[in-house]
């Protein structure tokens, strides 16, 4: 087949310039495209339930940090754990917990997508928006129990020396897989459920769709994807804290997929490249300017605000994102469609 | 033996002080169209959500086949074989026609979730197998040429086409139309009468469907139940209805004009 052809040549071209990338880039700018990479898995997942599905939901930040926490567990040595733990020892489940990379970050997402079955089963119940609800207290729970919880998370004062796994092999590879199985999900029957929940709940259930499972399915591959990519974070990072985990981190994550376009997966990729690399070329601002001589003295936040600001004008002119609802591939076939039509 | 493939029976509804429909029974036979008419506000609508198991009747119950259907979940109703339309068009709005009408398939094509995400050998078959019988079904609706449309963006026409192609698409034997020729000009209306008889034999359709345009029920229906306010004040032939006393003063000479 003509499309699974392409599909293996690109796929085959993308590792071949994330191992080339992995070994030739510099340190500095190898640390942005792993950063990418990493929200990049995190928005791609979010945007399944959120943008996909419908479903508004304010979930990434307490998935991102159990899978984060639970990888980071599983691949700390045992004897750098005893050191760690300042406040209290850690508590024997804790100590027995050890892994290879590959099998922690499954953990992580595999605890994730437990959870939100968890949580679907009060909440996808009952029609009415209760999941943003749900989901945002969920997400403080979970900080609280890493800050209150030192014989597991060592408190608030996080763990550290956690080993380096996460190169942009593992990163770079996790993001392209993380988009093949979005697009599968989408173009198959259970992504054309969840655009039709999405578009109208009481049409879809007359159309004989079980929307329990169908939404169930969708927040538990977010979920899963969110474990994974706070695994892959904890390990880039070699040190996390209750701190990075709040609402701020779902809230950027929320940009990344309003501006590629809700229910987009191309349209997510773009965005966290764009706002990715942007963020870096606006660091500048940040700093002491020299305008005409006059010295404008350093601002810190500056470039968040000018970010924000570009952001609105953006979303001004493209309402529904930098790709609205749709794919590449959909797009260039609607092209070459009109095409037909003029000729 | 009856052929009796749905009855209604002894159903009272009320929403909260109002009586929507009151001891209302009517039965409808294999292959039948069957029409429901009545002046707005009568509980035609309402009786379309009993059936389907959006609303729980106060009282009653739903027959269809031999088997006692009420308090079923929507979601299985349609499993079970009954299929409708709603009366304000409700497509998928950012779907495309195709896309649509595939939703129709979702019980018909089995394949795992699993399966779809590691696109496994049966993904590609199902999918195939689908998307083959909804071309055919867009065909039967001439709307072959508009399978990579968004749905939203057909002619008023073609939207209602739509719908019902895809409450076909989940293979009903029993069809619920809810007012399908409602705004539609008279030679779209000519050309749905054409359509619902010709599905009706393609697919071997019982059809029960309510309409205010009284020259649409007359050509299209066996039998009618008239309802006002939530009563039934009339059952027989079309025709008989339309010079009914209780029937036209209930639509207050409504049918003079028709
Ligand atoms: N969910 C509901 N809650 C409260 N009242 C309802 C509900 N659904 C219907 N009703 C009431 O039941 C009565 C019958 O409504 P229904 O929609 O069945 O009428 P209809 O015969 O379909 O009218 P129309 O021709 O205007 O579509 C109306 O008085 C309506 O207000
Ligand atoms: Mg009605």
């Amino acid at each position: 087949m003509k499309g699974t052809l392409i599909k293996t040549v690109l796929i085959g071209i993308s590792l071949g310039l994330i191992w080339y990338t992995n070994s030739h880039l510099d340190i500095y700018n190898l640390s942005i495209v792993n950063n990418i990479g990493i929200f990049a898995i995190l928005a791609l997942s979010y945007n399944l339930i959120n943008g996909v599905a419908g479903q508004f939901s304010l979930e990434p930040n307490g998935f991102v940090a159990i899978g984060a926490y639970m990888t980071a567990i599983f691949i700390i040595p045992m004897d750098t754990k005893i050191d760690m733990y300042a406040l209290m020892d850690p508590a024997p489940v804790i100590l027995q917990m050890q892994a290879n990379f590959p099998i922690a970050l499954l953990a992580g997402g595999l605890t994730s997508a437990l959870m939100a079955f968890l949580l679907s089963v009060p909440v996808f119940r009952v029609r009415g928006d209760y999941l943003a609800i749900v989901t945002l207290g969920f997400g403080f729970i979970i900080r609280i129990f890493a800050m209150n919880s030192p014989a597991y998370t060592n408190g608030a004062m996080g763990l550290n020396d956690i080993p380096e796994f996460a190169d942009f092999r593992w990163i770079g590879s996790i993001t392209i897989f993380t988009f093949m199985v979005m697009i599968h999900v989408i173009y198959s029957k259970y992504g054309r459920a969840m655009k039709a929940i999405r578009d109208d709940e009481d049409a879809a259930v007359a159309m004989g769709v079980n929307t329990f499972k169908v939404k169930t399915y969708a927040f538990m591959t977010s979920a899963f994807f969110e474990g994974i990519g706070g695994g892959l974070l904890a390990s880039f990072l070699s040190t996390i804290a209750p701190d990075q985990f709040t609402f701020l981190l779902t809230f950027y994550l929320l940009i990344i997929i309003v501006l590629g376009g809700l229910g987009s997966m191309t349209g997510t990729l773009v965005s966290a490249i764009v706002i990715g690399f942007g963020l870096e070329w606006l660091r500048f601002l940040d700093d002491n300017m020299n305008i005409f001589g006059y010295e404008t003295g350093a601002h810190p936040g500056m470039r968040m605000v000018v970010f924000s600001i570009l952001l609105i004008i953006t979303m001004l002119f493209a309402r529904r994102g930098l790709f609205g609802d749709r794919e590449l591939s959909d797009i260039l076939k609607s092209k070459r469609a009109s095409k037909r039509k003029d000729a | 033996m009856s052929k009796g493939i749905l009855k209604i029976e002894n159903i009272t509804m009320q929403f909260g002080g109002v009586t929507a429909i009151d001891n209302l029974s009517f039965e409808v036979q294999k292959k039948e169209i069957y029409g429901l008419i009545g002046p707005n506000g009568a509980g035609k609508t309402t009786i379309f959500n009993i059936i389907t198991g959006n609303y729980h009747p106060t009282k009653g119950e739903i027959i269809f086949g031999d088997e006692t259907i009420t308090g079923t979940k929507p979601n299985l109703v349609v499993q079970k074989g009954i299929a409708r339309t709603f009366q304000n068009i409700r497509l998928f709005k950012s779907m495309s026609v195709l896309d649509n009408i595939l939703i129709g398939f979702h019980n018909q094509s089995h394949y795992s979730y699993l399966e779809a995400i590691f696109r496994l050998p049966r993904y590609f078959g199902q999918e195939k197998k689908i998307k083959a019988e909804a071309m055919a079904i867009l065909d039967e609706f001439d709307l072959t040429s508009f399978a990579d449309h968004k749905a939203t963006d057909l002619s008023y026409g073609n939207q209602r086409k739509v719908e019902i192609a895809r409450a076909v698409a989940t293979n009903p034997s029993l069809l619920l139309l809810d007012e399908p020729a409602a705004g539609m000009n008279p030679s779209e209306t000519e050309d749905l009468s054409t359509i619902i008889h010709k599905i009706k034999q393609d697919f071997d359709l019982t059809i029960l469907l309510i309409e205010h345009d009284m020259k649409f029920v007359n050509n299209m229906c066996d039998l009618v139940t008239v309802l006002d306010y939530g009563e039934k004040i009339f059952d027989g032939k079309p025709a008989d209805a339309i010079v009914n006393e209780k029937v036209i003063t209930a639509y207050l000479g409504d049918f003079t004009h028709a």
